[in-house]
């Protein structure tokens, strides 16, 4: 049989006139940056023209697999949406007891050995890691499952980490005192910013909170005789084991087992608390606010509570970094890192709590590991962040809504 | 009195940056209701590339207004086709998506144009030329320089053509329906692609001709500039009430203003509180900002 070759052709032809467009226009893009460089010393230029045919090359594959991603996506969105794989291998961790069980036990058998397995510096690491698990869990309240967009979540953890700094610094108070108050400040100033922001909504909001959290920032760079400005509060005390010494290299293990505890308190609150009447007025008010208004739900007391129950755990994970670093200055806790957590919430996934872990991990493991790229590696994770936004804009994994079967025997009904 | 003058120009060249960026912010907020994080980071690409090409032609001899203009014009052309690159990549695929998506797309874009600008050219601080040659009439004015003159005049042009382009002209036409009503601006048959496309490649220029003038008037750029700006820009925008042109331009004089004040009579230290304070302030008592509609709320 003869193939018909020229319909073929004609699109291969077309695509690469495509991506020559692509490239060219990128060339064309980059050159004043890309290719000339200021001497500021001499005043001169220096012309790199071998990083012209980079992006020419680069930009001409890259579009191919763009437009062929592209494509999937588009062809992805006909199909139903609700017999995903990812769905359905969900329901069946949820569903079936044995799986559910075993997996649990085996996550926590390697977190429990992961200390003796591994370098003290990757414990560390880790801790970093499940730092920012805690703290993704806390904004997912408010973000994922309350639907306030708040970029100055970062406030609160500097709250939390200045409250156990300066008690330890003036008052020699010691962690485990201060962690459940540093807790409570946060929460506190949860509900300062929630209470003028009530009436805002969407962005408004997000630009208010963002204004908050640059304040607090601002205060704590520029009024010493309370934080000793951008120098920073040194020699905080690390947390104590039942007054026992410990060797640096014991306190990161110490400090590692009191991350994976916290981090299993966070989560087992933080789903209870999604299930609960509270929560669930949450995820309706972020679905729809007059209707649930007209539902007899207290608008502003759930946000206020969404406010105050996502800052604790700022507060708390700040406690934690204060008395992990020993050091702390207004320089950890800029807009930046709340922009990190934001993304680890919406990453992972929205709304879900395993893809608020998944997107924790992977957005703080994957670049330490990729130190030998460290030149490149906030490029790579600012496109990163737009590439999953464009290709799965739900998250790694996507929040799974709880639903109630009813049983074949309807005496067993579960009540919602 | 000559202080209080000293404050009050600085205050209103600040604005007048604050208002051509806050512009591109309201332009893009008012069609498609979208933060544009990136939008500082177009004002900090136009002042590079505006700091390389008059590098360049300086090299080549020139001087002068005619330096100034083409390097000026140069670095519209180009911020205006970074601001057009990144709508089709990082925006328009997630036109349709859930709110936060776009978002965060434009956290990332941020993120990754300020690192871009960081390995292709420097993550120092560099000497930006004074573009702007003294006026021989100025000399003897002490409490206002050329350059700040040369500011507030480009800003008050600048916002009368683009109110006129958007009240007179086709494009402007379309640009208000689209802000209006999407759908039935599309059913009406007007290219909504196209009205996007051309709100970002003005807003972007727009913020290249103010990176090249503050960058001029300052004398220094790095490449982490376009955030904190970007901010501010944003608070101009959302103070005079998002989605207006004159608002912006109120927003970013009564921002600049007040900063200038601030500073100058209060403490230095609390700059960018003020700001946000300021913000804060308004947003309570009045959320839709000085100059914007407030809405009644459909059920």
């Amino acid at each position: 049989m003869k193939t018909d070759w020229k319909p073929l052709m004609q699109r291969v032809s077309s695509e690469i006139i495509k991506s020559i467009v692509v490239s060219l226009w990128f060339v064309f893009l980059t050159f004043p940056l890309m290719v000339m460089k200021i001497r500021p010393l001499d005043q001169t230029i220096e012309w790199r023209w071998m990083n012209l045919v980079y992006v020419g090359v680069g930009a001409f594959f890259l579009s191919f697999v763009w437009r062929y991603l592209m494509a999937r996506k588009e062809r992805g969105s006909e199909k139903e949406e609700g017999d995903s794989w990812q769905k359905r291998i969900g329901m069946k961790i949820r569903s079936d007891k044995r799986v559910s069980v075993s997996g649990l036990i085996g996550v926590g058998v390697f977190v429990l050995i992961f200390p003796f397995l591994f370098s003290s510096y990757q414990t560390s690491i880790m801790i970093t890691a499940l730092m920012y698990v805690m703290l993704g869990l806390g904004l997912n309240i408010v973000v994922g499952l309350a639907g306030l967009l708040d970029l100055g979540y970062v406030a609160f953890y500097a709250v939390g980490a200045y409250f156990y700094a300066l008690m330890n610094h003036h008052f020699g108070i010691g962690f485990w005192a201060a962690l459940p108050f540093a807790g409570g400040l946060a929460a506190v100033f949860g509900i300062l910013l929630g209470f003028p922001v009530l009436r805002l909504k969407g962005d408004y909001l997000a630009i208010v909170t963002l204004g908050f959290g640059e304040i607090i920032r601002l205060i704590l760079e520029n009024w010493n005789e309370l934080s000793y400005g951008p120098s920073g509060i040194a020699g905080i005390s690390r947390p104590g084991f039942f007054g026992i010494e410990l060797t640096l290299q014991q306190h990161t293990v110490y400090l590692f087992y009191i991350m994976v505890a916290l981090v299993a308190l966070t989560t087992i609150v933080v789903s209870r608390l999604r299930n609960s009447r509270i929560g669930r007025a949450w995820i309706a008010l972020r679905e729809d606010e007059v209707a649930c208004q007209a539902m007899g739900i207290d608008k502003t007391r759930t946000k206020l509570t969404a406010f105050a129950l996502g800052a604790t755990w700022a507060g708390f994970v700040g406690c934690i970094f204060a008395a992990k670093t020993t050091f702390i200055n207004p320089a950890s806790f800029t807009f930046m890192e709340s922009a990190m957590i934001l993304s680890i919430v919406v990453l992972g996934g929205m709304g879900s709590i395993v893809g608020v872990m998944v997107g924790a991990l992977v957005l703080i493991l994957l670049p330490e590991y990729l130190r030998a790229f460290s030149e490149y590696r906030m490029l790579a994770f600012g496109a990163s962040m737009v590439i999953i936004m464009v290709f799965r804009p739900q998250g790694i994994i996507s929040g799974i809504r709880q639903r109630y079967e009813f049983r074949k025997q309807a005496q067993q009904e579960v009540s919602p | 009195m000559d202080y209080f003058l000293e404050l009050f120009f600085g205050g209103l060249t600040r604005g007048s940056i604050y208002a051509l960026i806050a512009l591109g912010y309201t332009m893009v907020y008012g069609i498609i209701q979208l933060i544009n994080f990136a939008h500082g980071e177009i004002y900090m690409i136009g002042a590079f590339t505006a700091l390389v090409v008059a590098s360049a032609l300086s090299l080549l001899g020139m001087s002068g207004l005619s330096l100034l203009m083409l390097s000026g014009v140069i670095a519209m052309i180009y911020s205006a086709a970074y601001g057009f690159t990144m709508e089709k990549i990082a925006y328009k695929p997630l036109r349709d998506a859930q709110r936060l998506s776009p978002l965060i797309s434009a956290i990332g874009m941020s993120i990754f144009l300020q690192n871009y600008v960081l390995l292709a050219q420097t993550s120092d601080f560099v000497s930006f030329p004074a573009l702007i040659e003294e006026f021989p009439f100025m000399e003897s004015v002490t409490i206002m320089r050329s350059s700040e003159l040369v500011i507030v005049v480009t800003t008050a042009v600048a916002t009368t053509l683009l109110t006129l382009f958007i009240k007179f002209t086709r494009m402007g036409k379309a640009m208000r329906a689209v802000a209006q009503d999407k759908t039935m601006a599309m059913l009406l048959g007007v290219n909504v692609n196209r009205v996007i496309s051309a709100t970002f490649i003005i807003g972007s220029a727009l913020a290249a001709v103010g990176g090249v003038l503050i960058s001029s008037h300052i004398g220094q750029i790095n490449f982490y500039i376009g955030f904190i700006a970007g901010i501010k820009a944003f608070t101009a925008a959302v103070l005079g009430g998002i989605g207006s042109i004159p608002g912006a331009v109120i927003g970013g004089l009564v921002l600049g203003w007040t900063e200038s004040f601030a500073t100058g009579y209060v403490s230095s230290d609390y700059e960018d509180v003020f700001a946000f304070g300021l913000l804060v302030f308004i947003l309570i008592f009045r959320p839709a900002g000085i100059l914007g509609k407030t809405t009644s709320e459909k059920v």
